[in-house]
């Protein structure tokens, strides 16, 4: 039996959408046989990350709060990626973000008024935005790829972090440990549940996410970042300006990576720290992608990204399952997603050898 | 092998299938040795299909090849040439930083030196008489060289079997003439040629017998030295052809699109530069661009639709008004559409459905867009509109533009810059690759839309589609525009020669020169 490939007519709809879920099956196949190999108990580690954090109704918020991170970059991503701008350093942006709005809070630490919060949510944006526009303007000015500016940028923020933690904002009552001073409580985000830990952020990533839903699918802008991602000469035929995207579709995603940071240091963390980036601007990576760069989809694969975060930790402490099992999990199910996409422009046909043999 | 076979060829039942099509099915010819046989057809009939099996490319799924009277198993193209068939295609794969002997040596299976292989390529080019200098570098070379480039790349094989697919869709009249001699000439020596056209003057002149192909099936053949091209041309689309109806007494308004010393650089190594462009289009008129492909077509209709604008504002007008400086949406709004030649991810996007390609360019124009936000059901109806108004075969406004036939989409693109009711159209290549059918009805449009008082700027490289539907025209050759021809006045030995006769031999230029002007 020889396996060939032959292409559909048209994509297929329904493999578009099966083929995420296809790839997180694959990867619970395969994650189990691996570690089974390797010497841990293979399926329990699965269960463990992939269905009790579903099935413990205590850690639904934990989730909620993992989830809204990577919804918010991986909406910002999925923009760029629809307009073929390959914006790699989400994270760099997540913690310039992080900074500038923790710059604005030890700024105005002492200080009280509902603005301060607003205050460092722009700032937030704004810090992510301007840091992705480095990348933007290399690439319109000089043609530079986005790939190696965006990437290497995200070093050079995280150097920032750390000079800025050990250096000028460092908590001056802190007993010299590298980090800022905790926010008062006018700059830390709200909770919404009472006692849970689910922070405002969490809904306003949901929101997010339907905002960019409408905008890429109903306004002219969305329109422009598809048909530029597409087809660069129709877009050009059709009078939409290549540079003038190129600059909107990085300044939107370091704009959300940025916001999505200013939540963090104001919610789970209440502060800086040199612990700040923990790769939510990679793993966005794949929730786009896993999302099919679809506003909703991201949603639905940041809870499912959110669940190998949550569940990791849990086979971490439970069956002492290695801490970077999570990242290979994440991995898998990014390279399976890429795998099976093949299914959606092509079907699978099993041509007898002898055939074969006729035709050659 | 001596000539004492009966046929060169032979196709008995050959069949083949694709997803969602049969290309070929049960298709059955013989060639005799040393004929040249036309393979005809309109676009999609599967004649490229059928030589591609004959050539190795592709395996038929069922069907036998008979060749020199013995059943044969055509595994891949080296196995084929090694049979004795040759094909020059109607695109070339050649090398344009390399020299023409480079780039022959690296098409040959053997292995020879350099100074044995050139002997042996100006042994070919005496014997047929063709010109071509083996040491010049390709990217010098017109599209005409280059086509003589992969002739004597094929004759070097001593084929027995020649097959030529669309070979004059980029030569000058007068290299089409040319190529027919050494066709003749090798025919002579006892090889057969096939022959894929679709343009049935030429099919006259040069073959002896013809298959007619139509969706995949043999639909009939005949002797074309005794049929005419009207007959067919009604044997390939199985049906009778509209005539185009054009008023013969044509009323034309005043200058309504100007170019005046538009001057674009090239781009890049292998772009060609526009040089000091001048034409006037008349409201009403339809206004001919003829010229052999590459020679500033592409960079023309980027600097007339807007795409790449100019420093110069006054180096284009519209009713007068200085446009050059505008992007496509500023003209497009004072009410210029244009129509790209490259349909697919030019004039539309192959992954968006029909309604969102209307956005693309109608979005201004048809009120599609208000505030930034796009109304679905404006952009909806329009194409519903485009699609009944231009026939265009589709399941629905939802379906991708890509799924599409060619000569459909053609439609479809025609009829969204047409019913935008523009006051200038510029439009290149809009038949190409265009069913006979489909071509007739876009001709029609663009007559009854010059009738409107709109002005209509054609580039093709058909001559004959210019001929018929434009009122006056010019040609461009190397970037520069020749004086603009009365249509009804031009004869096409003036229009072959503007279009820059016998390109690479000055001599057999001269001569023709000289030839049209004791006319």
């Amino acid at each position: 039996m020889f396996i060939e490939l032959e292409k559909r007519k048209e994509p297929s709809k329904a493999m578009l959408y099966l083929t995420p879920v296809l790839a997180v099956v694959a990867t619970m196949v395969a994650g189990a046989i691996i570690f089974t190999l390797i010497g841990h108990d293979g399926l329990g580690a699965v269960r463990k990350i992939f269905l009790d954090p579903l099935l413990d109704t205590y850690k639904w918020q934990d989730l909620g709060v993992k989830a809204a991170p990577l919804i918010l970059i991986g909406v910002g991503l999925a923009i760029g990626f629809k307009a073929n701008v390959w914006n790699i350093g989400a994270e760099g942006q997540y913690v310039m973000g992080g900074l500038a709005g923790t710059g604005v809070a030890l700024a105005t630490w002492g200080m009280t008024g509902w603005w301060i919060l607003p205050l460092m949510c722009i700032a937030g944006v704004a810090g992510g935005a301007a840091y992705a526009g480095i990348p933007a303007f290399l690439k319109t000015r000089f043609n530079v790829n986005e790939i190696l500016s965006s990437l290497m940028l995200t070093y050079v923020a995280i150097q920032v972090l750390y000079y800025l933690m050990r250096g000028p904002w460092k908590d001056p009552d802190g007993f010299n440990f590298p980090q800022t001073r905790l926010f008062t409580d006018d700059q830390i985000l709200p909770t919404v549940l009472t006692n849970t830990v689910v922070h405002l952020g969490v809904p306003l990533a949901f929101v997010v996410a339907i905002a960019a839903w409408f905008v890429m699918t109903r306004s002219v802008f969305g329109f422009q970042i598809r048909v530029v991602g597409a087809a660069p000469a129709a877009a050009r035929y059709g009078g939409f300006n290549s540079k003038k995207t190129i600059w909107a579709a990085l300044l939107a995603g370091g704009g959300l990576a940025g916001f999505a940071g200013i939540l963090e240091a104001a919610g789970p963390f209440g502060q800086m720290v040199p612990q700040f980036p923990t790769g939510y601007g990679f793993t966005a990576i794949i929730v786009a992608f896993l999302g099919r760069l679809h506003p909703i989809g991201i949603v639905l694969a940041g809870i499912i990204l959110a669940v190998t975060y949550v569940g990791g930790e849990l086979a971490q402490s439970s069956i002492g399952l290695p801490g970077a099992a999570t990242g290979v999990f994440q991995a898998m199910m990014l390279f399976f997603l890429l795998a099976t996409d093949v299914l959606v422009k092509y079907r699978i046909k099993l041509a007898s050898p002898a055939k074969a043999g006729d035709v050659a | 092998m001596s000539d004492s076979v009966q046929h060169r060829i032979e196709l008995k039942g050959i069949t083949k299938a694709f997803p969602g099509v049969l290309a070929n099915d049960a298709v059955s010819f013989k060639v005799k040795p040393g004929e040249i046989h036309a393979l005809l057809g309109e676009n999609g009939a599967g004649k490229s299909t059928l030589v591609k099996m004959i050539y190795g490319i592709m395996q038929p799924d069922a069907g036998e090849i008979i060749w020199d009277d013995e059943p044969v198993m055509v595994a891949n193209p080296k196995a084929a040439r090694k049979m004795g068939v040759g094909m020059v295609f109607q695109h070339f794969s050649l090398f344009e930083a390399m020299t023409v002997l480079e780039n022959i040596a690296l098409g040959m299976d053997g292995s020879y030196s350099q100074a044995s292989l050139e002997e042996k390529i100006r042994e070919v080019l005496h014997a047929y008489d063709l010109k071509l200098e083996p040491h010049r570098i390709v990217s010098t070379l017109s599209v005409g060289e280059r086509q003589r480039i992969e002739i004597v790349r094929a004759l070097l094989l001593e084929p027995r079997l020649l097959i030529m697919d669309e070979p004059t869709s980029v030569l000058t009249p007068q290299e089409v003439g040319q190529l027919f001699e050494t066709l003749r000439k090798l025919s002579k020596t006892g090889c057969s040629i096939l022959y894929i056209s679709h343009k049935l003057h030429e099919i006259r002149d040069l073959c002896e017998a013809a298959t007619i192909l139509r969706g995949g099936k043999v639909v009939g053949e005949c002797d074309p030295r005794e049929e005419t091209p009207k007959s067919m041309a009604e044997m390939m689309i199985g049906g009778n052809l509209k005539q185009i109806s054009k008023a013969k007494t044509r009323e034309f308004g005043a200058d309504r699109f100007v170019a005046d010393g538009l001057t674009v650089p090239g781009e890049g190594d292998f772009g060609v530069a526009l040089d000091d462009i001048c034409f006037k289009v008349r409201a009403g008129e339809i206004f001919g661009i003829a010229g052999v492909a590459g020679n500033g077509q592409n960079e023309l209709l980027l600097a007339l639709s807007g795409e790449q604008p100019s420093s110069n504002a006054n180096a284009i007008l519209l009713d007068g008004q200085p446009i050059a400086a505008m992007d496509a949406v500023g003209r497009r709004n004072l009410g210029l559409c244009a129509v790209p030649e490259e349909r697919n991810g030019h004039g539309a996007v192959v992954d968006f459905s029909l309604t969102d390609n209307a956005i693309l360019t109608a979005r201004e124009r048809m009120g599609m867009a208000s505030s930034g936000i796009l109304k679905g059901g404006v952009a909806t109806a329009y194409t519903s509109k485009v699609i009944d108004d231009f026939a265009v075969k589709t399941t629905g406004p939802g379906s991708l533009a890509g799924s599409l036939s060619g000569g459909n989409l053609q439609k479809f693109i025609m009829g969204r810059e047409i019913l935008q009711d523009p006051e200038v159209l510029i439009v290149s290549q809009p038949t190409w690759g265009v069913d006979a059918g489909a071509a007739a009805a876009i001709h029609q449009a663009l007559v009854d839309l010059a009738e409107n008082g709109s002005a209509i700027v054609v580039i093709s490289q058909d001559l004959d589609e210019l001929l018929a539907i434009s009122d006056r025209m010019a040609v461009i050759n190397e970037g520069r525009m020749s004086k603009t021809l009365n249509v009804g006045e031009a004869s096409i030995d003036e229009i072959g020669l503007l279009m820059g006769g016998v390109h690479g031999d000055p001599f057999a230029t001269a001569e023709m020169t000289e030839a049209v002007h004791v006319h």
